[in-house]
């Protein structure tokens, strides 16, 4: 198929588009096989770049023979095209309906793009599972690197490499991949240095209605507990959930086949759930409404926040038993793809001062979300203003964004990265030029030779240029786990991302922008005052009036 | 624990009332009572100590530790003996500055001393028990007058441009025979003649006549202020009438004054009911009459109240937490001023029309309203001596009932509300939309709101002008706004842009709900589980002062080089001198609070022995008494 095809109307003059806090332009709307264009062919002028994919839904209007296009993109940005021309302005919608709804996943435009930048480090060989392998075993020797799933054959969930007990040899890893969900046994996730204790996660056991058990997996996450230690399990469902899951072939560890473990059911809420809340969210920040009642009761029937709460809540808890409690913890839900993740890597975050510098935060996102099989393909098709049905969406990355935002501001100085890089991320995982976030998982990503046909979003992030603007400028290595507050009147909207289309964001960033100049000048003084030094120290080695007898 | 040692333990605080709590500990007799546990509000941490009584304080000390928390007597709002329980006796004490303090007290007869010494303490039936007068900073008669004089409001009413040619100073209220809750010194219009005056004052509640209270000379509109008219059904002033009518004719830009009531309708009629009400424009020419529906102060105090029960709750869900929120109406009630203010501001700047602005008795909303509209209309009232200014003039000199208001002495419950709390919030909600815009941070803020409440300055103390010049205060207390002054660097705020304010000189703040958030670093102020662990405003201002620490390295080592590269003269006592600044000092608390951490997340009680959860050593210690300053 071409793209052509799909293009009745390849350009249209005379169209005005609006956006919020900004003024209108006129200019020429040209539709390409990934952008929507529109240019004021003015210097000077901002021209609006989108991607098709970036596009969540339109709405067509018509007075007269104006019509209107409201493109509701992704990001949650909302423009408005007028096009002059009934004629014409159906075809630019039905255009862009079809192109950004297309199905075939090797039209998407990261299979065209061609960067403009010279790729310095190419993100695909960054974030390796035998380099962070090798950090491991700089510090233990408990753990080895698994081949069992090379082929994807025994987790089509999983990176072909995992990390595993040392004693636990691939034929006992391929029994154990029969007991859990999805094939996912349960594997290393991290490994907290202070005190040797672990983090491993997995899918749910298939005990079944009749209580099934499997020795190998009982023997393969005892084989992590120290001698007379116990661990826990956190499942992210509640007891009810979990119970009802047996009837369909899963089901949680029971005590008496997992005695060295204690179980804790959390409730963190599943996709459809999460996308429904998404879309009351951003229905609630979008009401124009000056009504203080509503907002709030519309904030709260979002229950978005809510779950913001449960999930740090559960990540906190985490990382106390294996910080405070000094115990390793195994951590599933169903899938163990979803909620699971959320809980590691904010988990991580919380405990490794690593995870929060730049890099560090790529690691984990390629370890904890992208290798460990995280459907961002599935979880991302659609956001908060689609009309087709729901089908596996939900924003389950964009929760642990917001959580890490959550930390962020409770720790302002902690993180080496600013929001912008935590609002990047939500956008690259919708809609993006990179191959990054393409996919369900690594098997697929392998199938569709991303990293022979795309480029990565790391490649683009680790230039200078970038680095600099994703920097918080008050990032100071702080070595210490950090625990959130996660009472209600701690944990605040996430105003970048909600409302950053509905408020004029021009005096927070100008005052943003002095605090970095404050800094800067800091940082300025103190070079100026450390060279005068060495130079004055320099003077008197080399003067020989100075130098004591 | 000897006398000596507690004093040594608060020099470290810094505290300015240090000093007289060693004194008080010295002189007064006081009541100790030792194994006091206080504690922790929101999880089931606890510290054992000692608690102090003194003439004017409260004071736990941590066993073992350096924390204290000294509570001023005037900060409790009450205090209540919960029933004996198998580990004590508690006793909650909650404060005006929302701090809520637990103490459980081993025997019963102790807790009881404390309780009924409290409830004598708290409530002081005449001024002069007043903490202000008793309050000594070590400063000479001299150096408290020019205190007292730091805010001159004829020198302010000179600065807006008055008098002039169509407004003048009156002496018609000389002494306080026209209104004795007005300030002696008031501003008219020109054509208001004495009688006029009089005659309206008579027409309005409490004599509150209307004056003059800013004046915006780019457009020659005024902002007046008065209290309703004795209207009832039908009633009518000719006096009263003139009084408007000179007002508008004062202003040439426009044909008419807008009227504001900024009480809700269905109230404003009610009073007709017991003769006043609110202006008929068929007898006024040229007014624009206009509601605005800022709830009265018994609505106000309940809603406050039931926030605190909101956010007081232990283990609040996101969903109460939110709910409450709503139910309280408490945002409800600040979005309302602030849409008042924004209506006046745009009326004054934007149509160039003066407007009048009244309630019931024009001293709690209508300072609410006036005082913000000033402050989004003139960036003089956003720098720090102008914000004093704008206090000095709307708020006390008019006559804010602040002794009743905020329950200074032992009065009626009825007249409680926490309308200047509104007031400071309704400016905190507007820095949050204009980060640049401001002078003063959040901290200058929340030290005002303390200080209100504390009595330890005479400029709060009273309900009026009036009843102060009876008190004294000038003679016998010392003023608050010397002391902030003298703190200024504590209350700047780092990103204060004067260029800001020169181009933006009248301030539009959006009025979108999601604009309005909970003030939590008012309400939770000594929760400070709660906070942010690491603090951008701090870590900017200790930026800030290094900055200029090293500005002076820097000249001092650009001298001594230019210096030794003359004359080789030697150079190491400048080099020692030159290397402390350097280091920036800031705090990270990775992991204070870790108990309560275990609390609020929950799920692990009574797993494993508990010291399996042996907690870190606090990195930074907790600092009562200067919570609000690291928060």
């Amino acid at each position: 198929m071409e793209f052509a095809e799909l293009i009745k109307t390849p350009r249209v003059d005379g169209v005005v588009l609006h956006r919020p806090f900004m003024p209108t332009v006129e200019g020429t709307l040209c539709l390409t096989g990934h952008h929507l264009i529109l240019s004021s062919r003015q210097d000077n002028t901002e021209e609006l770049w989108l991607l098709h994919s970036n596009i969540d839904s339109i709405e067509k209007r018509f007075v007269g023979c104006l019509g209107s296009i409201i493109v509701k993109c992704k990001d949650l940005r909302v423009i408005q095209l007028d096009i002059p021309g009934m004629e014409e302005c159906l075809n630019i919608a039905s255009s862009i309906e079809a192109l950004s709804t297309l199905d075939s996943i090797s039209l998407m435009y990261p299979f065209f793009y061609r960067p403009m930048f010279e790729v310095i480090d190419d993100g695909w060989n960054s974030f390796l599972p035998e380099d962070a392998f090798k950090d491991l075993e700089s510090m233990t020797d408990e753990w080895r690197l698994s081949e069992v799933n090379k082929d994807f054959s025994v987790c089509p969930s999983y990176a072909p490499l995992v990390a595993v007990p040392k004693g636990i040899d691939d034929d006992t890893l391929r029994k154990v991949a029969t007991f859990r969900h999805g094939g996912r046994f349960p594997v290393l996730s991290y490994y907290h240095k202070k005190n040797g204790m672990v983090m491993m996660r997995a899918g749910q056991p298939l005990t079944g209605t009749n209580g099934r058990r499997c020795k190998e997996d009982e023997k393969l996450i005892n084989a992590t507990l120290r001698p007379g230690k116990r661990g826990y399990i956190i499942d992210t469902r509640t007891i009810n959930v979990a119970q009802q899951a047996k009837a369909r072939g899963g089901g949680f560890e029971s005590e008496a086949n997992y005695p060295q473990w204690r179980r804790i059911h959390k409730a963190i809420e599943r996709s459809n759930v999460l996308q429904d809340s998404l879309i009351k969210l951003v229905e609630a920040c979008n009401d124009q409404s000056h009504n203080m009642d509503r907002w709030l009761s519309k904030l709260e029937a979002s229950n978005w926040q809510t779950h913001v709460k449960e999930i740090l809540t559960t990540a906190c808890l985490a990382a106390q038993c294996i910080d405070r409690e000094g115990a390793s913890v195994l951590v599933h839900g169903t899938e163990g793809a979803d909620s699971t993740l959320q809980v590691t890597s904010l988990a991580q975050i919380i405990l490794d001062p690593a995870c929060r510098t730049i890099r560090g935060f790529q690691g984990l996102i390629e370890r904890e979300w992208l290798q460990a099989g995280h459907p961002f393909q599935q979880r991302c098709a659609q956001s908060a203003y689609s009309n087709s049905k729901p089908r596996q969406e939900a924003p389950v990355f964009l929760l642990f964004l917001d959580c890490v935002w959550q930390i962020l501001r409770q720790f302002p100085c902690s993180f080496e990265f600013n929001e912008n890089f935590l609002v990047q991320l939500f956008e690259h995982a919708y809609a993006s030029q990179f191959g990054t976030f393409m996919g369900n998982s690594a098997a697929e990503r392998a199938k569709l030779s991303l990293p022979e046909k795309t480029v990565s979003l790391w490649s683009w992030v680790n230039r200078p240029q970038e680095l600099e603007r994703l920097s918080n400028p008050l990032y100071e290595a702080n070595s210490l786990v950090i625990w959130p507050s996660v009472a209600p009147q701690s944990l605040l909207l996430w105003e970048g991302v909600f409302l950053r289309w509905n408020r004029s964001s021009k005096c927070l960033d100008e005052a943003y922008e002095e605090m970095v100049h404050i800094i800067e000048y800091n940082k300025e003084l103190q070079n100026k005052v450390n060279s005068l030094r060495r130079q004055l120290a320099q003077l008197e080695t080399e003067d020989p009036l100075l130098q004591t007898p | 624990m000897p006398v000596s040692q507690v004093s040594l333990l608060f020099a470290r605080t810094g505290s300015l009332y240090v000093l007289h709590i060693r004194m008080s500990l010295h002189t007064t007799s006081k009541q100790l009572v030792e194994q006091v546990r206080l504690l922790d509000r929101f999880s089931n941490k606890s510290t054992n100590g000692t608690l102090y009584l003194t003439a004017t304080h409260l004071i736990f000390v941590e066993s073992g530790s350096n924390n204290s928390a000294a509570i001023l007597h005037h900060h409790i709002a009450s205090v209540e003996k919960l029933s004996l329980t198998t580990t004590g006796c508690p006793l909650v004490i909650q404060c005006r500055n929302f701090r809520v303090v637990h103490f459980v007290v081993q025997r019963e007869r102790d807790c009881h001393d404390i309780y009924s010494s409290l409830l004598r303490l708290l409530r002081p039936v005449s001024y002069e028990e007043l903490y202000a007068f008793s309050y000594n900073p070590k400063q000479n008669d001299q150096q408290r007058e020019e205190g007292w004089q730091l805010i001159d409001l004829g020198a302010e009413f000179e600065r807006m441009g008055v008098p002039c040619d169509q407004w003048q100073l009156t002496d018609v209220n000389r002494d306080y025979k026209v209104c004795e809750t007005y300030p002696r010194d008031l501003y008219v219009p020109i054509t208001a003649s004495k009688p006029i005056i009089v005659g309206s004052s008579k027409f309005r509640s409490k004599g509150r006549f209307p004056v003059l209270t800013y004046f915006y000379q780019e457009k020659k509109a005024a902002v007046c202020r008065c209290s309703q008219p004795l209207s009832g059904f039908s009633a009518r002033c000719l006096e009263d009438e003139s009084m408007l009518q000179a007002i508008s004719k004062a202003n040439h830009n426009s044909r008419f004054v807008y009227v504001m009531d900024t009480r809700p309708k269905l109230n404003a009629l009610a009073n007709r009911a017991a003769g006043k009400g609110y202006e008929n424009e068929d007898n006024y020419s040229n007014i624009h009459f206009q509601f605005v529906g800022i709830e009265n102060i018994h609505v106000m105090r309940a809603s406050l109240q039931k926030l605190l029960e909101v956010i007081g709750t232990r283990s609040l869900t996101m969903s109460d937490y939110l709910m409450g929120l709503e139910s309280s109406g408490w945002l409800r009630h600040i979005k309302a001023i602030v849409d008042a203010a924004i209506f006046l501001t745009k009326a004054v700047t934007g149509e160039g029309a003066s407007v009048l602005v009244h309630c019931s008795d024009g001293w709690d909303r209508t300072a609410q309203v006036c005082s913000l509209g000033a402050l989004l209309m003139d960036p003089y009232y956003r720098t720090i001596k102008g914000f004093m200014v704008l206090i000095e003039k709307d708020w006390i000199s008019f006559g804010h009932k602040f002794a009743d208001r905020c329950d200074q002495l032992d009065g009626d419950p009825k007249e409680v509300s926490p309308v200047f709390t509104q007031f400071l919030e309704c400016v905190w909600q507007v820095t949050e939309q204009f980060p640049q815009a401001f002078e003063f941070s959040e901290w200058f803020l929340l030290q005002i709101h303390e200080h209100v409440h504390s009595c330890q300055y005479g400029n709060f103390l009273g309900n009026n002008e009036r009843q102060r010049e009876d008190l004294q205060l000038r003679e016998r207390t010392h003023s608050l706004w010397a002391f902030l002054m003298s703190e200024k660097e504590n209350y700047m705020n780092p990103v204060y842009s004067p260029a800001y304010a020169e181009s933006h000189p009248v301030l539009e703040p959006s009025t979108l709900p999601y604009h309005f958030k909970f003030w939590r670093n008012m309400y939770h102020q000594f929760d400070r589980s709660m906070h942010p662990r690491q603090s951008i405003l701090k870590t900017i201002l200790t930026l800030r002062e290094n900055s200029r620490k090293t500005e002076n390295t820097l000249h001092a080592l650009e001298n001594v080089s230019a210096h030794t590269t003359h004359t080789h003269t030697h150079t190491c006592s400048y080099r020692e001198e030159a290397t402390e600044s350097t280091d920036t000092e800031r705090t990270v608390e990775g992991s204070s609070g870790t108990e309560s951490r275990k609390q609020s997340y929950g799920e692990l009680e009574g797993t494993y022995n508990s010291e399996l959860a042996k907690s870190e050593p606090a990195v930074v210690s907790l600092e009562f008494g200067v919570a609000r300053m690291t928060c």
